[in-house]
């Protein structure tokens, strides 16, 4: 028996430690994100962002001018004994035999000889300056290291933000609604062409959504909608429903008959039995749902970016963020900070709401 | 299950004007519906109030508004009396759904299809004039292109990298994901940590592929050799002594630089193939495994010969739905490359032929392609529901 237990043991190890291998290579890049947004423009431009942890670095100790040692960087230079020419100074630096390190720093003319010493240290030099810049809808002064002064636009994230809450919110709980309804008269009315219909929303769910774009950009802007966040609501809702009214439709049916056979004995309408009955006993099924309807407009890029266009004043936040991408595109400090503003929201109902999200996930499995 | 007398015997005329009405009251709801808010819209729009005001007054509009109209026209109907009220209710309900997806959905498929084939500016408005029906068909044969559209998507050099392309992603994306995501699965349901772990690889799915784009493109980041690499990728590849390169845009190994943007993609998803599965293994009765193992099987064996088959149909409907996922990428493609380096896929070709460069006519066409490979699991997903026997 006793191998048989090494053996379990052995099993445990690789399967717990397998594990963890996948979950640290699964939060990396999101933990990397985050602590670069809170570093300094120079700290991420310079160094990776794994510095924060403790790490050998070389420190500056001493700084030598370097005519003070009659050095001509011209030619070769003699350091304490050790021969070296400027190239190798400055790319690598040397180490003489007393074991200290020289290093050049700056051009051949105006460089200074510095003498570091190699140590345990972390960069902690965070900030908050890029949310702040991020956030805000004015422009920045950012002073350059040489003095030099680089006004910089905000990126306005406040009032993307709230243009994402309002196209959104109603994105979600409109086709929420409409779905509710249309499956309580699936599930539980009878009328004719109840299965075509039907068949019409399960043939529906996998349909690409590029199909619909060109169509329902000429009526929107036959409509005079196109831009506004009644375009995106209608949008959302339409390409919703197919997998909202599916998803509600197999929770409704699912409810217990006597309940809802007693309402109707005692006289209650089918509006009353919906609002009074079905809609309390199916709050999993429509929480399930909102949640992932509300992730998906909330992360959508290609909707907005075909009805909502270019005005700054409707943009939303993907919009914001896919900008800075197309025109800052090395502005790491702006990048990281507005990323995890993109998904701060979508986090926190994730990790509130967990439960319900896969609860939904297992449910619909069948949207495309 | 019927609790209304619309099946009752009726006259030829009653029955034409009740479905009239069944069909107007849809419309009807939902024309009101989009009268009134495009109101408040107006208001709004001429207002100076401050964002957030506008936000709570657009969504309180939006959301009132709908649920307003059910009221109502479920209370008009409820006054009607008996017979008028079991025909007309259930269009009250299903009415204003069925013809959102008629309009979004369904009426876009054929749309698309008559635009595609058109030349770039599609068929000319208002193509047909009862007054003046040769006119209005010789303007439509002046842009009428037939099938030329679809000759050119099969033919054209981009398009054909794109279908490539795609065809990677399935390969490469929807496999690794299926894989990948029934490894953690059965690994998490074997270890100490599994609320945890399933926790940190599903996060991924509440990220936008924006913010994924952003993500990798970080790791993926590079600098010259001389200087210090701020790229995770690029920071392990010169630490092990490697060349920086510039992973997704290095042309030279194309087109297996689509592979690291296809990783971002698995990235993404595999949380969501996990959780399925991981639901899927809690069903395999334990009496089996046992029953297995008794008979000497080791886990490997349990794994293929009775884990495997046991959720086969959840491997199923994974595979379809991460393949039809990877058919429609366009999002991380387009923050990652914007299709260049020969990363074009056919959801950035459909956007760049109708969007950028206007020709509406091809890029509809390369839309209707991507429905017709939709198709099979379309027509997958009818035969499982009639198999359900539902109704």
């Amino acid at each position: 028996m006793g191998s048989m237990q090494s053996q379990r043991r052995w099993g445990g190890l690789l399967v717990n430690g397998g594990l963890l291998l996948i979950i640290l290579l699964w939060t990396i890049p999101t933990f990397g994100l985050f602590i670069s947004s809170f570093r300094t423009r120079e700290a991420i431009q310079t160094s990776g962002w794994w510095n924060v942890f403790p790490h050998r670095a070389y420190e500056t100790v001493a700084v030598i001018n370097p005519a003070d040692m009659d050095l001509d960087p011209t030619g070769p230079m003699v350091i304490e004994g050790t021969v070296t020419t400027f190239e190798e100074l400055r790319e690598t630096g040397i180490t003489t035999e007393d074991g200290t390190y020289y290093k050049w720093v700056g051009n051949r003319r105006i460089g200074r000889l510095e003498i570091q010493e190699e140590s345990w240290t972390v960069d902690w030099d965070f900030t908050l300056a890029n949310y702040r810049q991020v956030l805000s809808g004015k422009s920045f002064e950012y002073s350059r290291p040489d003095g030099t002064v680089e006004v910089i636009p905000g990126d306005d994230f406040v009032s993307a933000f709230l243009n994402s809450l309002a196209v959104a919110i109603p994105a979600t709980v409109i086709p929420i609604l409409v779905a509710a309804f249309a499956a309580y008269g699936f599930a539980w009315m009878n009328f004719p062409g109840r299965r075509v219909l039907f068949i019409m929303v399960v043939a529906l769910l996998v349909v690409p959504l590029q199909i619909a774009l060109v169509p329902i950009l000429r009526d929107f802007r036959a409509l005079g909608i196109n831009g506004t966040f009644l375009a995106m609501w209608l949008a959302h809702t339409g390409f919703g429903l197919p997998l909202a009214t599916y998803l509600l439709f197999n929770y409704i049916r699912g409810l217990p008959r006597e309940t809802l056979e007693s309402a109707f004995i005692d006289g209650a309408s089918h509006f009353t039995v919906f609002r009074r009955l079905i809609l309390p006993l199916s709050v999993p099924a429509l929480a399930s749902f909102a949640i992932f309807q509300f992730l998906w407009v909330w992360n959508d890029y290609l909707v907005a970016l075909i009805f909502l266009g270019g005005n700054p004043e409707t943009k939303v936040i993907t919009q914001r963020l896919a900008d800075i991408v197309g025109s800052r595109g090395n502005d790491w400090h702006l990048l990281t900070a507005g990323a995890f503003l993109t998904m701060l929201l979508p986090l926190i109902v994730f990790f509130s709401l967990q439960r319900f999200f896969v609860r939904g996930l297992l449910a619909g499995s069948v949207k495309g | 299950m019927q609790y209304d007398s619309s099946q009752q015997k009726v006259g030829l005329g009653t029955r034409i004007v009740t479905n009239i009405l069944r069909i107007l009251l849809p419309v009807a709801i939902l024309l009101i519906a989009f009268w009134v808010m495009y109101m408040g819209f107006i208001f709004l729009r001429e207002g100076n109030a401050p964002k957030w005001l506008i936000a709570i007054v657009a969504i309180a509009w939006g959301v009132g508004g709908v649920a307003a109209l059910y009221w109502i026209f479920n209370w008009l109907v409820e006054r009607m009396g008996d017979p008028w009220r079991g025909r007309l209710q259930p269009f009250v309900f299903v009415g204003p759904a069925v013809a959102m997806l008629i309009w979004f959905l369904a009426l876009p498929v054929l749309r698309t299809f008559w635009i595609s084939l058109f030349n770039r500016d599609g068929p000319p408005e208002n193509w047909f004039d009862i007054n003046n029906i040769s006119g209005s068909l010789e303007a439509l044969g002046i842009r009428f292109v037939g099938l030329q559209n679809y000759v050119a998507v099969f033919t054209d050099r981009l398009m054909q990298e794109a279908f490539r392309n795609n065809i990677m992603w399935i390969v490469f994306g929807a496999t690794l994901t299926v894989m990948v995501g029934l490894l953690i699965a059965v690994l998490a349901d074997r270890s100490k940590f599994e609320r945890l772990g399933k926790s940190a690889i599903f996060l991924p799915m509440a990220i936008s592929f924006v913010g994924a784009g952003v993500i990798w493109n970080f790791i993926y980041e590079v600098r010259p050799e001389n200087l210090p690499q701020i790229g995770l990728l690029n920071a392990i590849v010169v630490g092990l002594g490697g060349q920086p390169q510039p992973w997704p845009q290095w042309t030279a190994i194309a087109p297996w630089n689509n592979l690291f943007l296809i990783v971002i993609v698995i990235w993404l998803q595999v949380g969501y193939a996990m959780v399925l599965f991981s639901a899927a293994l809690k069903g395999i009765p334990s009496e089996l495994m046992e029953a297995g193992r008794v008979d000497g099987a080791n886990e490997i064996q349990i794994f293929f010969r009775i884990m495997v088959p046991y959720i086969m149909g959840t491997i199923i409907t994974v595979t379809t739905t991460v393949v039809i996922f990877t058919l429609k990428i366009f999002d991380v493609v387009g923050v990652m490359t914007g299709g260049q380096f020969g990363t074009e896929v056919i959801a950035t070709q459909f956007y760049r032929q109708s969007f950028t460069a206007r020709n509406s006519g091809y890029g509809s066409a390369i839309a209707i392609v991507l429905l017709i490979a939709i198709v099979p699991v379309m027509i997958y997903n009818l035969k499982q529901f009639r198999e359900q026997e539902a109704f």
